[in-house]
Protein backbone atom coordinates (compact mmCIF):
# COMPACT_ATOMS: atom_id res chain seq x y z
CA UNK A 1 0.00 0.00 0.00
CA UNK A 2 2.99 2.51 -0.89
CA UNK A 3 0.24 5.14 -2.43
CA UNK A 4 -1.18 5.97 1.24
CA UNK A 5 0.18 8.89 3.04
CA UNK A 6 1.53 7.59 6.07
CA UNK A 7 -0.03 10.74 8.37
CA UNK A 8 0.86 10.53 11.91
CA UNK A 9 -2.01 9.61 14.04
CA UNK A 10 -1.00 11.01 17.10
CA UNK A 11 -3.00 14.05 17.58
CA UNK A 12 -6.16 12.85 16.40
CA UNK A 13 -5.85 9.22 18.46
CA UNK A 14 -9.11 8.01 19.19
CA UNK A 15 -8.61 7.88 23.18
CA UNK A 16 -7.76 11.25 24.85
CA UNK A 17 -4.79 11.38 27.41
CA UNK A 18 -6.66 10.70 30.47
CA UNK A 19 -8.41 7.59 28.70
CA UNK A 20 -4.60 6.03 28.33
CA UNK A 21 -3.85 6.88 31.54
CA UNK A 22 -6.30 4.55 32.93
CA UNK A 23 -5.45 1.90 30.23
CA UNK A 24 -1.59 1.87 31.44
CA UNK A 25 -3.18 1.54 35.17
CA UNK A 26 -5.36 -1.22 34.45
CA UNK A 27 -2.22 -3.02 32.56
CA UNK A 28 -0.18 -2.61 35.19
CA UNK A 29 -2.44 -3.57 37.38
CA UNK A 30 -2.84 -6.99 35.39
CA UNK A 31 0.79 -7.37 35.52
CA UNK A 32 0.84 -7.08 39.34
CA UNK A 33 -2.08 -9.79 39.75
CA UNK A 34 -0.16 -12.12 37.20
CA UNK A 35 3.12 -11.66 39.67
CA UNK A 36 1.84 -11.32 43.30
CA UNK A 37 1.29 -15.02 43.99
CA UNK A 38 4.65 -15.99 42.87
CA UNK A 39 6.51 -12.85 45.10
CA UNK A 40 4.35 -14.25 47.98
CA UNK A 41 5.48 -17.95 47.62
CA UNK A 42 9.31 -16.53 47.48
CA UNK A 43 8.09 -14.28 50.87
CA UNK A 44 7.02 -17.53 52.67
CA UNK A 45 9.24 -19.81 51.29
CA UNK A 46 11.82 -17.78 52.75
CA UNK A 47 10.15 -17.26 56.46
CA UNK A 48 9.71 -19.49 59.39
CA UNK A 49 5.77 -20.43 60.37
CA UNK A 50 5.93 -17.96 63.30
CA UNK A 51 7.01 -15.22 60.55
CA UNK A 52 4.60 -16.22 58.52
CA UNK A 53 1.61 -16.18 60.57
CA UNK A 54 2.69 -12.99 62.48
CA UNK A 55 4.33 -10.78 60.24
CA UNK A 56 2.54 -9.03 57.33
CA UNK A 57 1.48 -11.04 54.69
CA UNK A 58 3.50 -9.71 51.77
CA UNK A 59 6.56 -8.80 54.05
CA UNK A 60 9.32 -9.66 52.61
CA UNK A 61 11.97 -11.46 55.29
CA UNK A 62 14.62 -9.08 56.76
CA UNK A 63 16.79 -12.43 58.09
CA UNK A 64 15.94 -15.12 55.18
CA UNK A 65 15.92 -18.58 56.27
CA UNK A 66 17.24 -19.98 53.59
CA UNK A 67 17.39 -23.16 55.98
CA UNK A 68 14.05 -24.05 54.34
CA UNK A 69 15.98 -24.49 51.40
CA UNK A 70 18.78 -26.98 52.33
CA UNK A 71 15.87 -28.75 54.55
CA UNK A 72 14.50 -29.59 52.08
CA UNK A 73 17.14 -30.39 49.57
CA UNK A 74 18.63 -32.97 51.95
CA UNK A 75 15.84 -34.02 53.54
CA UNK A 76 13.71 -35.14 51.48
CA UNK A 77 14.55 -37.01 47.58
CA UNK A 78 13.98 -33.37 46.02
CA UNK A 79 17.37 -33.52 44.25
CA UNK A 80 16.91 -37.24 42.74
CA UNK A 81 13.70 -35.53 41.64
CA UNK A 82 14.65 -32.46 40.17
CA UNK A 83 18.01 -34.80 38.42
CA UNK A 84 15.31 -36.95 37.20
CA UNK A 85 13.06 -34.33 35.40
CA UNK A 86 16.31 -33.05 34.31
CA UNK A 87 17.75 -35.61 32.08
CA UNK A 88 14.28 -37.27 31.22
CA UNK A 89 13.11 -33.57 30.20
CA UNK A 90 16.58 -33.18 28.23
CA UNK A 91 15.86 -36.88 26.13
CA UNK A 92 12.80 -35.71 25.45
CA UNK A 93 13.21 -33.19 24.09
CA UNK A 94 16.32 -34.01 21.75
CA UNK A 95 14.17 -37.26 20.57
CA UNK A 96 11.09 -35.34 19.68
CA UNK A 97 12.86 -32.63 17.82
CA UNK A 98 14.93 -34.71 15.93
CA UNK A 99 12.29 -37.18 15.15
CA UNK A 100 10.61 -34.18 14.44
CA UNK A 101 13.23 -33.12 12.03
CA UNK A 102 13.33 -35.45 9.63
CA UNK A 103 9.26 -35.98 9.42
CA UNK A 104 9.09 -32.83 8.64
CA UNK A 105 11.50 -33.22 6.13
CA UNK A 106 10.25 -35.78 4.28
CA UNK A 107 6.81 -34.19 4.58
CA UNK A 108 7.70 -30.57 3.37
CA UNK A 109 10.80 -31.28 0.82
CA UNK A 110 10.41 -34.77 -0.54
CA UNK A 111 7.80 -35.88 -3.46
CA UNK A 112 5.31 -39.22 -2.13
CA UNK A 113 1.47 -39.55 -2.80
CA UNK A 114 0.65 -40.12 0.85
CA UNK A 115 2.61 -37.11 2.53
CA UNK A 116 -1.21 -35.30 3.10
CA UNK A 117 -2.10 -38.46 4.93
CA UNK A 118 0.79 -38.70 6.99
CA UNK A 119 0.60 -35.16 8.02
CA UNK A 120 -3.09 -35.27 8.46
CA UNK A 121 -2.29 -38.35 10.77
CA UNK A 122 0.12 -36.24 12.96
CA UNK A 123 -2.55 -33.29 13.47
CA UNK A 124 -5.30 -35.25 14.49
CA UNK A 125 -3.06 -36.90 17.39
CA UNK A 126 -3.05 -32.94 18.81
CA UNK A 127 -6.47 -33.71 19.39
CA UNK A 128 -6.73 -36.65 21.14
CA UNK A 129 -6.59 -36.14 25.21
CA UNK A 130 -4.44 -37.65 26.89
CA UNK A 131 -6.69 -39.48 29.26
CA UNK A 132 -8.41 -41.47 26.56
CA UNK A 133 -4.76 -43.09 26.33
CA UNK A 134 -4.27 -43.50 29.69
CA UNK A 135 -5.93 -47.04 30.32
CA UNK A 136 -4.02 -48.50 27.30
CA UNK A 137 -0.87 -47.38 27.96
CA UNK A 138 -0.90 -48.41 31.32
CA UNK A 139 -1.81 -52.08 30.33
CA UNK A 140 0.64 -52.03 27.21
CA UNK A 141 3.48 -50.82 29.52
CA UNK A 142 2.30 -53.53 32.19
CA UNK A 143 2.94 -56.26 29.48
CA UNK A 144 6.18 -54.99 28.35
CA UNK A 145 7.55 -54.30 32.13
CA UNK A 146 7.69 -50.65 31.65
CA UNK A 147 5.66 -49.55 34.22
CA UNK A 148 8.03 -48.05 36.89
CA UNK A 149 10.68 -47.75 33.78
CA UNK A 150 11.51 -43.98 32.40
CA UNK A 151 11.38 -45.40 29.00
CA UNK A 152 7.52 -45.41 29.62
CA UNK A 153 7.15 -41.53 30.37
CA UNK A 154 9.77 -40.77 27.40
CA UNK A 155 8.20 -42.34 24.84
CA UNK A 156 4.74 -41.19 25.69
CA UNK A 157 6.06 -37.42 25.80
CA UNK A 158 7.87 -37.85 22.44
CA UNK A 159 4.47 -39.11 21.40
CA UNK A 160 2.50 -36.37 22.17
CA UNK A 161 4.89 -33.56 21.76
CA UNK A 162 5.32 -34.69 18.09
CA UNK A 163 2.59 -33.26 16.41
CA UNK A 164 2.97 -29.84 18.50
CA UNK A 165 6.82 -29.86 16.99
CA UNK A 166 6.23 -30.59 13.66
CA UNK A 167 3.23 -28.12 13.60
CA UNK A 168 5.70 -25.07 14.42
CA UNK A 169 8.32 -27.21 12.09
CA UNK A 170 6.37 -26.63 8.60
CA UNK A 171 6.14 -22.98 8.25
CA UNK A 172 10.11 -22.80 8.48
CA UNK A 173 10.62 -25.97 6.28
CA UNK A 174 8.14 -24.34 3.25
CA UNK A 175 10.25 -21.31 2.96
CA UNK A 176 14.36 -23.29 2.52
CA UNK A 177 14.63 -22.48 -0.87
CA UNK A 178 14.72 -25.02 -3.19
CA UNK A 179 18.11 -24.53 -5.21
CA UNK A 180 20.00 -25.03 -1.86
CA UNK A 181 19.30 -28.64 -2.42
CA UNK A 182 19.52 -28.52 -6.42
CA UNK A 183 23.38 -26.86 -5.60
CA UNK A 184 23.84 -29.84 -2.97
CA UNK A 185 22.41 -32.53 -5.66
CA UNK A 186 24.51 -30.85 -8.15
CA UNK A 187 27.72 -31.15 -6.13
CA UNK A 188 26.52 -35.01 -5.83
CA UNK A 189 25.79 -34.84 -1.94
CA UNK A 190 23.70 -37.97 -0.77
CA UNK A 191 20.46 -36.63 0.78
CA UNK A 192 21.16 -38.07 4.13
CA UNK A 193 24.48 -35.64 4.23
CA UNK A 194 21.89 -33.28 2.70
CA UNK A 195 19.85 -33.31 5.52
CA UNK A 196 22.24 -33.49 8.39
CA UNK A 197 24.93 -31.33 6.98
CA UNK A 198 23.31 -28.16 4.96
CA UNK A 199 18.88 -28.25 5.69
CA UNK A 200 19.39 -29.17 9.63
CA UNK A 201 21.51 -26.44 10.41
CA UNK A 202 19.75 -23.77 8.71
CA UNK A 203 17.04 -24.73 11.06
CA UNK A 204 18.43 -23.39 14.32
CA UNK A 205 16.18 -21.09 15.33
CA UNK A 206 12.78 -23.17 14.94
CA UNK A 207 14.99 -26.19 16.56
CA UNK A 208 15.50 -23.83 19.22
CA UNK A 209 11.84 -23.09 19.56
CA UNK A 210 10.14 -26.23 19.69
CA UNK A 211 13.25 -27.26 21.98
CA UNK A 212 11.56 -24.65 24.55
CA UNK A 213 8.37 -25.52 24.43
CA UNK A 214 8.98 -29.26 24.69
CA UNK A 215 10.97 -28.49 27.48
CA UNK A 216 8.82 -26.56 29.50
CA UNK A 217 5.85 -29.09 28.62
CA UNK A 218 8.04 -31.99 29.91
CA UNK A 219 9.40 -30.29 32.50
CA UNK A 220 5.70 -29.75 34.13
CA UNK A 221 4.44 -32.98 33.00
CA UNK A 222 2.19 -34.53 35.95
CA UNK A 223 0.13 -37.68 34.41
CA UNK A 224 1.65 -40.06 32.93
CA UNK A 225 4.70 -39.87 35.60
CA UNK A 226 1.53 -40.11 38.21
CA UNK A 227 0.21 -43.38 36.66
CA UNK A 228 3.10 -45.00 35.53
CA UNK A 229 6.25 -44.46 38.16
CA UNK A 230 5.75 -45.31 41.49
CA UNK A 231 9.20 -45.71 43.16
CA UNK A 232 10.66 -42.61 44.57
CA UNK A 233 14.08 -43.09 42.84
CA UNK A 234 12.69 -42.42 39.04
CA UNK A 235 9.86 -39.38 40.00
CA UNK A 236 10.02 -36.55 38.52
CA UNK A 237 9.85 -33.52 40.04
CA UNK A 238 6.03 -32.63 39.52
CA UNK A 239 5.21 -35.95 41.28
CA UNK A 240 7.77 -35.80 43.80
CA UNK A 241 6.51 -32.50 45.30
CA UNK A 242 2.92 -33.62 45.34
CA UNK A 243 4.03 -36.56 47.36
CA UNK A 244 6.51 -34.47 49.17
CA UNK A 245 4.55 -31.74 50.16
CA UNK A 246 2.14 -34.02 51.50
CA UNK A 247 4.69 -35.15 54.47
CA UNK A 248 5.13 -31.03 55.08
CA UNK A 249 1.12 -29.36 54.99
CA UNK A 250 1.77 -27.78 58.15
CA UNK A 251 5.21 -26.14 57.62
CA UNK A 252 4.88 -23.52 55.03
CA UNK A 253 8.63 -22.31 54.82
CA UNK A 254 9.59 -26.20 53.57
CA UNK A 255 6.38 -26.41 51.30
CA UNK A 256 7.14 -22.77 49.50
CA UNK A 257 11.11 -23.51 49.22
CA UNK A 258 10.10 -26.97 47.47
CA UNK A 259 7.64 -25.24 45.11
CA UNK A 260 10.63 -22.61 44.50
CA UNK A 261 12.88 -25.15 43.86
CA UNK A 262 10.70 -26.39 41.69
CA UNK A 263 9.32 -24.03 39.37
CA UNK A 264 13.10 -22.18 39.74
CA UNK A 265 14.54 -23.51 36.42
CA UNK A 266 11.37 -22.52 34.32
CA UNK A 267 12.19 -19.16 35.59
CA UNK A 268 15.37 -18.59 34.66
CA UNK A 269 14.80 -20.09 31.42
CA UNK A 270 12.25 -17.88 30.58
CA UNK A 271 14.46 -14.63 31.74
CA UNK A 272 16.69 -15.27 29.41
CA UNK A 273 14.94 -17.04 26.38
CA UNK A 274 11.24 -15.37 27.07
CA UNK A 275 11.49 -14.29 23.29
CA UNK A 276 11.68 -18.03 22.13
CA UNK A 277 8.85 -19.07 24.74
CA UNK A 278 6.80 -16.41 23.30
CA UNK A 279 7.13 -17.52 19.81
CA UNK A 280 6.76 -21.43 20.33
CA UNK A 281 3.62 -20.65 22.43
CA UNK A 282 2.26 -18.07 19.89
CA UNK A 283 3.17 -20.45 16.51
CA UNK A 284 2.22 -23.67 18.41
CA UNK A 285 -1.46 -22.26 18.81
CA UNK A 286 -2.52 -20.31 16.16
CA UNK A 287 -1.84 -22.02 13.04
CA UNK A 288 -3.22 -25.19 14.93
CA UNK B 1 17.12 -35.05 -7.81
CA UNK B 2 13.58 -35.72 -8.30
CA UNK B 3 14.45 -39.40 -8.20
CA UNK B 4 16.42 -39.10 -5.08
CA UNK B 5 13.74 -37.10 -3.81
CA UNK B 6 10.81 -39.42 -4.11
CA UNK B 7 13.08 -42.62 -3.03
CA UNK B 8 10.39 -44.38 -0.99
CA UNK B 9 13.31 -46.07 1.26
CA UNK B 10 14.09 -42.80 2.84
CA UNK B 11 10.60 -41.70 2.80
CA UNK B 12 10.03 -44.48 4.88
CA UNK B 13 13.36 -44.13 7.07
CA UNK B 14 12.78 -40.64 7.82
CA UNK B 15 8.91 -40.80 8.92
CA UNK B 16 9.04 -44.10 10.36
CA UNK B 17 9.87 -43.28 13.64
CA UNK B 18 7.51 -40.69 13.92
CA UNK B 19 4.51 -42.56 12.90
CA UNK B 20 5.42 -45.57 14.64
CA UNK B 21 5.24 -43.61 17.84
CA UNK B 22 2.04 -41.14 16.68
CA UNK B 23 0.09 -45.37 16.00
CA UNK B 24 2.00 -46.79 19.18
CA UNK B 25 1.15 -44.25 22.14
CA UNK B 26 -2.14 -42.69 20.24
CA UNK B 27 -3.85 -44.38 17.80
CA UNK B 28 -3.77 -47.89 19.31
CA UNK B 29 -4.13 -47.17 22.48
CA UNK B 30 -7.69 -45.14 21.26
CA UNK B 31 -8.88 -47.85 19.26
CA UNK B 32 -8.16 -50.38 22.77
CA UNK B 33 -9.68 -47.77 25.12
CA UNK B 34 -13.45 -48.30 22.82
CA UNK B 35 -12.55 -52.08 22.86
CA UNK B 36 -11.75 -52.02 26.81
CA UNK B 37 -15.02 -50.36 27.69
CA UNK B 38 -17.01 -52.91 25.71
CA UNK B 39 -15.39 -55.25 28.68
CA UNK B 40 -15.37 -55.55 32.22
CA UNK B 41 -12.03 -55.48 33.15
CA UNK B 42 -10.07 -54.91 36.61
CA UNK B 43 -6.51 -54.38 34.40
CA UNK B 44 -5.54 -58.21 36.45
CA UNK B 45 -8.43 -60.72 35.46
CA UNK B 46 -9.44 -61.70 31.93
CA UNK B 47 -11.90 -59.84 30.20
CA UNK B 48 -15.72 -60.67 29.78
CA UNK B 49 -17.42 -58.73 26.71
CA UNK B 50 -19.96 -57.24 28.13
CA UNK B 51 -20.93 -55.25 25.20
CA UNK B 52 -23.09 -51.91 25.16
CA UNK B 53 -23.21 -52.49 29.45
CA UNK B 54 -20.47 -50.16 30.55
CA UNK B 55 -22.52 -47.20 28.62
CA UNK B 56 -25.69 -48.20 29.89
CA UNK B 57 -24.57 -47.70 33.42
CA UNK B 58 -22.40 -44.17 32.23
CA UNK B 59 -26.08 -43.33 31.11
CA UNK B 60 -27.78 -43.52 34.57
CA UNK B 61 -24.59 -42.59 36.01
CA UNK B 62 -25.26 -39.73 38.48
CA UNK B 63 -21.72 -39.40 39.69
CA UNK B 64 -20.91 -38.95 35.79
CA UNK B 65 -23.25 -36.77 34.54
CA UNK B 66 -22.63 -34.23 37.52
CA UNK B 67 -18.71 -34.42 36.81
CA UNK B 68 -19.89 -33.53 32.84
CA UNK B 69 -21.37 -30.96 34.22
CA UNK B 70 -18.87 -29.36 35.65
CA UNK B 71 -16.64 -29.84 32.88
CA UNK B 72 -18.85 -28.38 31.10
CA UNK B 73 -19.47 -24.95 33.51
CA UNK B 74 -15.51 -25.37 33.45
CA UNK B 75 -15.41 -24.92 29.92
CA UNK B 76 -17.92 -22.24 29.56
CA UNK B 77 -16.26 -20.13 32.24
CA UNK B 78 -13.45 -20.35 29.60
CA UNK B 79 -14.68 -18.99 26.83
CA UNK B 80 -16.07 -16.15 28.37
CA UNK B 81 -13.15 -15.51 29.79
CA UNK B 82 -11.57 -15.13 26.95
CA UNK B 83 -13.79 -12.16 26.24
CA UNK B 84 -11.74 -10.44 28.97
CA UNK B 85 -8.56 -11.47 27.64
CA UNK B 86 -9.52 -10.26 24.26
CA UNK B 87 -10.00 -6.66 25.63
CA UNK B 88 -7.14 -6.69 27.21
CA UNK B 89 -5.33 -7.77 24.31
CA UNK B 90 -7.27 -4.60 22.26
CA UNK B 91 -5.99 -2.25 25.27
CA UNK B 92 -2.12 -4.43 24.43
CA UNK B 93 -2.26 -3.56 21.19
CA UNK B 94 -3.34 0.20 20.45
CA UNK B 95 0.08 1.54 20.72
CA UNK B 96 1.07 0.96 24.22
CA UNK B 97 4.71 1.77 25.31
CA UNK B 98 5.97 -1.44 27.19
CA UNK B 99 3.49 -3.74 25.61
CA UNK B 100 6.34 -6.45 24.61
CA UNK B 101 7.33 -6.58 28.21
CA UNK B 102 4.04 -6.23 29.66
CA UNK B 103 2.47 -9.41 27.71
CA UNK B 104 6.00 -11.20 28.99
CA UNK B 105 5.04 -10.76 32.54
CA UNK B 106 1.60 -12.00 32.14
CA UNK B 107 2.81 -15.59 30.58
CA UNK B 108 5.05 -16.49 33.08
CA UNK B 109 1.92 -18.56 35.39
CA UNK B 110 1.43 -20.13 32.09
CA UNK B 111 4.69 -21.29 32.56
CA UNK B 112 4.42 -23.08 35.50
CA UNK B 113 3.35 -26.45 36.32
CA UNK B 114 0.05 -26.83 36.86
CA UNK B 115 1.02 -28.72 40.63
CA UNK B 116 2.60 -26.07 41.59
CA UNK B 117 -0.03 -23.60 40.60
CA UNK B 118 -2.15 -25.72 42.27
CA UNK B 119 -0.09 -26.03 45.80
CA UNK B 120 0.49 -22.19 45.91
CA UNK B 121 -3.13 -21.68 45.05
CA UNK B 122 -4.09 -24.09 48.13
CA UNK B 123 -1.97 -21.63 50.41
CA UNK B 124 -3.66 -18.70 49.00
CA UNK B 125 -6.78 -20.04 49.73
CA UNK B 126 -5.86 -20.86 52.79
CA UNK B 127 -9.13 -20.71 55.54
CA UNK B 128 -6.89 -18.64 58.33
CA UNK B 129 -3.46 -17.98 56.94
CA UNK B 130 -4.51 -17.51 53.34
CA UNK B 131 -3.76 -14.51 51.21
CA UNK B 132 -7.38 -13.96 50.31
CA UNK B 133 -9.16 -14.35 53.56
CA UNK B 134 -6.14 -12.13 55.46
CA UNK B 135 -7.11 -9.57 52.63
CA UNK B 136 -10.96 -10.09 53.08
CA UNK B 137 -10.69 -9.68 57.17
CA UNK B 138 -8.64 -6.72 56.53
CA UNK B 139 -11.46 -5.31 54.62
CA UNK B 140 -13.56 -6.33 57.95
CA UNK B 141 -15.20 -9.61 56.35
CA UNK B 142 -16.21 -11.87 59.47
CA UNK B 143 -17.06 -15.18 58.27
CA UNK B 144 -14.42 -15.70 55.62
CA UNK B 145 -15.47 -18.57 52.95
CA UNK B 146 -13.54 -21.49 53.16
CA UNK B 147 -12.99 -21.39 49.52
CA UNK B 148 -12.42 -25.47 48.89
CA UNK B 149 -14.27 -26.73 51.20
CA UNK B 150 -17.60 -25.13 50.51
CA UNK B 151 -19.62 -27.47 47.61
CA UNK B 152 -21.48 -24.41 46.70
CA UNK B 153 -18.01 -22.00 45.31
CA UNK B 154 -15.18 -24.86 45.47
CA UNK B 155 -15.72 -24.78 41.43
CA UNK B 156 -15.52 -21.31 41.15
CA UNK B 157 -12.68 -21.36 43.33
CA UNK B 158 -10.96 -23.77 40.75
CA UNK B 159 -11.74 -21.64 38.12
CA UNK B 160 -9.88 -18.65 39.31
CA UNK B 161 -6.36 -19.95 39.10
CA UNK B 162 -7.27 -21.27 35.94
CA UNK B 163 -8.14 -17.68 34.33
CA UNK B 164 -4.70 -16.35 36.06
CA UNK B 165 -2.51 -19.56 34.48
CA UNK B 166 -4.00 -19.00 30.74
CA UNK B 167 -4.66 -15.18 30.60
CA UNK B 168 -0.95 -14.87 28.89
CA UNK B 169 -1.58 -17.43 26.70
CA UNK B 170 -4.12 -16.09 24.97
CA UNK B 171 -3.41 -12.36 25.10
CA UNK B 172 -0.18 -13.65 23.74
CA UNK B 173 -2.57 -15.00 20.95
CA UNK B 174 -4.71 -12.03 21.06
CA UNK B 175 -1.96 -9.38 20.73
CA UNK B 176 0.05 -11.37 17.94
CA UNK B 177 -3.08 -11.50 15.69
CA UNK B 178 -4.10 -7.94 16.10
CA UNK B 179 -0.70 -6.37 15.40
CA UNK B 180 -1.19 -8.33 12.34
CA UNK B 181 -3.74 -6.04 11.60
CA UNK B 182 -2.81 -3.44 8.92
CA UNK B 183 -2.07 -0.03 10.56
CA UNK B 184 -3.32 2.07 7.37
CA UNK B 185 -7.07 -0.07 8.06
CA UNK B 186 -6.45 1.53 11.67
CA UNK B 187 -5.69 4.84 10.72
CA UNK B 188 -7.94 5.39 8.17
CA UNK B 189 -10.95 4.91 10.38
CA UNK B 190 -9.41 7.25 12.57
CA UNK B 191 -8.98 10.16 9.89
CA UNK B 192 -13.14 9.06 9.00
CA UNK B 193 -13.86 9.65 12.52
CA UNK B 194 -14.40 6.37 14.36
CA UNK B 195 -13.72 5.89 17.96
CA UNK B 196 -11.99 3.45 19.83
CA UNK B 197 -14.74 1.35 20.47
CA UNK B 198 -15.92 1.24 16.70
CA UNK B 199 -12.41 0.42 15.53
CA UNK B 200 -11.63 -2.37 18.03
CA UNK B 201 -15.32 -3.75 17.83
CA UNK B 202 -16.06 -3.17 14.06
CA UNK B 203 -12.68 -3.60 12.90
CA UNK B 204 -10.29 -5.24 14.84
CA UNK B 205 -12.21 -7.98 16.00
CA UNK B 206 -14.10 -9.28 12.65
CA UNK B 207 -10.82 -8.85 11.03
CA UNK B 208 -9.14 -11.60 13.96
CA UNK B 209 -12.03 -14.15 13.43
CA UNK B 210 -10.18 -17.09 12.67
CA UNK B 211 -8.16 -16.59 15.73
CA UNK B 212 -11.11 -16.27 17.95
CA UNK B 213 -12.08 -19.57 16.38
CA UNK B 214 -8.90 -21.55 17.13
CA UNK B 215 -8.92 -19.90 20.76
CA UNK B 216 -12.48 -21.09 21.36
CA UNK B 217 -11.55 -24.80 20.69
CA UNK B 218 -8.61 -24.19 22.94
CA UNK B 219 -10.37 -23.14 25.24
CA UNK B 220 -13.56 -25.31 25.03
CA UNK B 221 -11.50 -28.59 24.43
CA UNK B 222 -8.99 -27.95 27.28
CA UNK B 223 -11.76 -27.34 29.95
CA UNK B 224 -12.84 -30.58 28.76
CA UNK B 225 -9.65 -32.13 29.78
CA UNK B 226 -8.61 -30.38 33.43
CA UNK B 227 -7.38 -32.84 35.00
CA UNK B 228 -3.88 -32.01 36.75
CA UNK B 229 -5.17 -28.91 39.18
CA UNK B 230 -7.87 -30.55 39.88
CA UNK B 231 -6.04 -33.57 41.14
CA UNK B 232 -4.07 -31.67 43.42
CA UNK B 233 -5.78 -29.08 44.63
CA UNK B 234 -9.60 -30.91 45.80
CA UNK B 235 -8.89 -34.01 44.03
CA UNK B 236 -12.46 -33.67 42.76
CA UNK B 237 -14.40 -32.70 46.63
CA UNK B 238 -15.30 -32.01 48.25
CA UNK B 239 -18.30 -34.35 47.75
CA UNK B 240 -17.90 -34.36 44.08
CA UNK B 241 -18.62 -30.94 43.97
CA UNK B 242 -15.32 -30.26 41.54
CA UNK B 243 -15.14 -33.85 40.06
CA UNK B 244 -14.57 -33.20 36.02
CA UNK B 245 -14.54 -35.81 33.63
CA UNK B 246 -11.10 -36.47 33.57
CA UNK B 247 -10.52 -36.68 37.42
CA UNK B 248 -13.70 -38.75 37.89
CA UNK B 249 -12.22 -41.61 35.13
CA UNK B 250 -8.92 -41.15 36.86
CA UNK B 251 -10.55 -42.29 40.21
CA UNK B 252 -12.37 -45.21 37.82
CA UNK B 253 -9.49 -46.50 36.70
CA UNK B 254 -6.54 -46.33 38.95
CA UNK B 255 -8.25 -45.95 42.42
CA UNK B 256 -11.18 -48.37 42.05
CA UNK B 257 -9.23 -50.53 39.06
CA UNK B 258 -12.12 -51.15 37.33
CA UNK B 259 -10.62 -50.73 34.06
CA UNK B 260 -13.60 -51.42 31.49
CA UNK B 261 -16.10 -48.88 32.76
CA UNK B 262 -13.22 -46.34 32.84
CA UNK B 263 -12.52 -47.12 29.52
CA UNK B 264 -15.82 -46.35 28.83
CA UNK B 265 -15.93 -42.80 30.06
CA UNK B 266 -12.58 -42.33 28.78
CA UNK B 267 -13.74 -43.08 25.12
CA UNK B 268 -16.88 -40.97 25.81
CA UNK B 269 -14.32 -37.74 26.48
CA UNK B 270 -12.64 -38.48 23.58
CA UNK B 271 -15.84 -38.47 21.65
CA UNK B 272 -17.10 -35.23 23.31
CA UNK B 273 -13.48 -33.90 22.42
CA UNK B 274 -13.78 -35.04 19.15
CA UNK B 275 -17.20 -34.04 18.63
CA UNK B 276 -17.13 -30.17 20.01
CA UNK B 277 -14.16 -29.45 18.01
CA UNK B 278 -15.94 -30.33 14.76
CA UNK B 279 -19.33 -28.51 16.29
CA UNK B 280 -16.97 -25.24 16.83
CA UNK B 281 -15.52 -25.28 13.44
CA UNK B 282 -18.89 -26.18 11.33
CA UNK B 283 -20.97 -23.59 13.33
CA UNK B 284 -18.58 -20.75 12.91
CA UNK B 285 -17.54 -21.75 9.53
CA UNK B 286 -17.80 -18.53 7.01
CA UNK B 287 -18.73 -18.36 3.85
CA UNK B 288 -16.45 -16.10 2.87
CA UNK B 289 -12.97 -14.86 3.83
CA UNK B 290 -12.61 -11.73 4.70
CA UNK B 291 -9.88 -9.78 3.14
CA UNK B 292 -8.02 -6.64 3.84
Amino acid sequence: MQGLPLRSTAGSSPIGAAGRAVLYIVLFIIAVVQLFPIYWLLTFSLKSNQQIFSSHPLSFPLQPKWENYEKVWSAGNIGTYFLNSLWITVVATLLTVVIASFATYAITRMNWKLSKLALGMIMVAMMIPVHSTLIPLYSMFNFAHLIDHPLSIIISYIAFNLPITVLIMLGFYYTIPREIEEAAVMDGSSIHRLVLTIIFPMTGTVVATTGIVNMIYNWNEFIFVNTFISSNELKTLTVGVQNFIGQYTTDWGAIGATLMISILPILIAFIFLSDRIVEGLAAGSIKG
Amino acid sequence: MNKMMSNKWIIALYMLPALLLLALIIYIPIVLTGYYGLNDWNGIKAMTFVGLENYKELIGDKAFWSSALHSLLLALFSCLSLILYLAVSLVLASKIKGANTLRKIYLIPMLLSSVAIAQLWLKIYHPSNGLINIFLEKLGVVNTPEWLANTDIVLFAIFLPILWQYAGFYILIYYAALKGVPKEVEEAATIDGATAWQIAYRIKVPLITEVLKVTLVLAMVGSLKYFDLIYVMTGGGPNGASEVMASYMYRIAFKSFDFGYASAVSFFLLLICLVVTWLIRALTASKEQIQY
